[in-house]
């Protein structure tokens, strides 16, 4: 087995009281002593700060348009300044990666997922020039209502930004890559920061009585409420962004236009829609249902029609919630189905995603 | 008060063994939110799964300790979870057993023997 990764934040996790877990290849905290619970509804009410340094942070110096040959988004129409969500797609329309890319002005700065990073990187270096992965920066994430009162006292900027903006902002001689957005479903910031300096800008940012650190676990429960997919989870290869409710991803011209991997198969599902959906899941029992819970059409159906991708408790909703695939018959929202947990089918039915309003900063 | 290696707690109340988990085993699960208990007078077996708690993170299983049958099980866990994080020991006991010989118990640790098994 090979050694963990530790973030340029590892020993501050150990002396907040970290639980530390492996993930993605890295040692990360998983919770701190608030507790799950406790974080998530931090995040929710005040502001929760997230070290996301095992993601991939790659500049790419190459035309949008050659981006465009990897990606179904419309990079060329992406205004200076601005952030938009990604997919890397196969030839197959399956999901590579999902990511986020903002333009800033000579070039375009990209978030990946740490998992993917490496595929990802020689994915693109095979076929674009300028890709130059960003090694010395941590990334941390800001997220919840209070974020913008709490960042602006050490960068007064942030407030002129609104969600998917992104701007270079000084703090202190230190030049932080901020964008406005997260994987929470709450306003907040995302920042990259020398890794020479990213305790030092935790520090002052959890000296604030709004901040608490808020580890792996509780950022799952929030992005799951928030109805976000998880790479490897919701989406991957075998899932294509049409299946997986991700056509607001792919703007209009570019379904016009095609162009990208695995155009064929997303076009014809734009056109004609596809045979399942990625759906949101309300058991209605208090019973988890947990990842890989098959789902049945009924009670008594011998057949599953689809399994659930990701599952679990929304402490904000105090109800079990879940992310599955359905076959598009049975996914508008109010439609019954069963899950089988310990060998029990019970009751869920399905829902519209997110499971509660996103706070975003328009 | 005895204990076993999958961190529950024993207590005989008259003729019968109450069970629960303990306070080192409710903090490793973290916040309860679902359990799942066992059907009354039912047969178990010594280590069958008896109930399932399922914490924000992950379910976990509660093996029945001994041999016996389910005679009283604690609804109030069903309607508040939380409170085996509350009163683990307490207030938070999961099932009673009636099992046939109590000297049984003996072969499980002592409080202190299972302080010094958590470290």
């Amino acid at each position: 087995m090979t050694e963990l990764r530790r973030t340029p934040l590892y020993d501050l996790h150990i002396e907040l009281g970290a639980k530390m877990v492996p993930f993605a290849g890295y040692e990360m905290p998983v919770q701190y002593p608030m507790g799950v619970m406790g974080e998530h509804n931090h995040t929710r009410i005040r502001a929760g700060l997230f070290d996301v340094s095992h993601m991939g942070q790659v500049i790419l110096r190459a035309p949008p348009e050659a981006l465009e040959s990897l990606v179904p988004v419309d990079v060329q129409g992406l205004a200076r300044g601005r952030q938009r969500y990604a997919l890397f797609t196969n030839d197959a329309g399956g999901i590579l990666d999902d990511l986020m890319v903002a333009n800033r002005g000579d070039h375009l700065f990209l978030v990946v997922n740490a998992a993917c990073k490496d595929s990802d990187i020689a994915h693109m270096q095979a076929h674009l020039p300028g890709v130059q992965p960003i090694t010395d920066r941590a990334l941390i994430a800001l997220q919840g209502p209070e974020a913008e009162v709490a960042l602006s006292r050490l960068v007064p900027g942030v407030t002129a930004m609104r969600f998917m903006d992104v701007a270079v902002l000084d703090w202190n001689g230190v030049a932080l890559w901020i964008s406005r957005s997260g994987y929470t479903g709450e306003d907040g910031f995302e920042i990259s920061v020398p890794d020479t300096s990213a305790e030092t800008l935790c520090r002052a940012l959890l000296a604030m009585d709004e901040v608490a650190p808020i580890g792996l676990g509780a950022r799952d429960s929030l992005r799951l409420e928030a109805g976000l997919c998880l790479y490897g989870h919701d989406i991957d290869t075998t899932t294509s962004p049409i299946e997986a409710a991700l056509a607001w991803a792919i703007q209009k011209r570019r379904r016009v236009e095609g162009g990208f991997p695995g155009a064929d198969r997303i076009r014809h599902e734009l056109a004609d829609g596809t045979s399942r959906l990625r759906v949101g899941l309300l058991p209605e029992g208090r019973a988890p249902m947990r990842e890989g819970t098959p789902l049945f059409a009924s009670a008594e159906a011998t057949e599953p029609v689809g399994t659930i991708t990701s599952g679990g408790f929304g402490p904000s909703l105090q109800a079990p919630i879940a992310m599955g695939y359905l076959p598009t018959a049975l996914a508008r929202p109010g439609t019954l189905i069963f899950g089988e947990v310990r060998g029990k089918r019970l009751p869920a039915r399905v829902a519209a995603l997110p499971f509660r309003p996103s706070n975003f900063r328009k | 008060m005895k204990f076993t290696e999958e961190h529950e707690w024993l207590r005989v109340d008259g003729d019968l063994v109450v069970v629960g988990i303990t306070e080192h085993a409710a903090e490793q699960l973290g916040d309860v939110v679902f359990v799942e208990l066992p059907e009354l007078e039912t047969q178990v077996a010594k280590g069958d799964e008896v109930c399932v708690i399922e914490s924000v993170k992950a379910a976990s299983d509660i093996l029945a300790p001994l041999d016996g049958e389910i005679v009283a099980v604690n609804e109030a866990l069903s309607d508040n979870p939380a409170l085996v994080n509350e009163d683990p020991t307490g207030a938070a006991w999961f099932f009673k057993m009636k099992i046939d010989d109590l000297s049984a118990l003996d072969a499980y640790m002592s409080e202190d023997e299972y302080k010094a098994f958590i470290g």
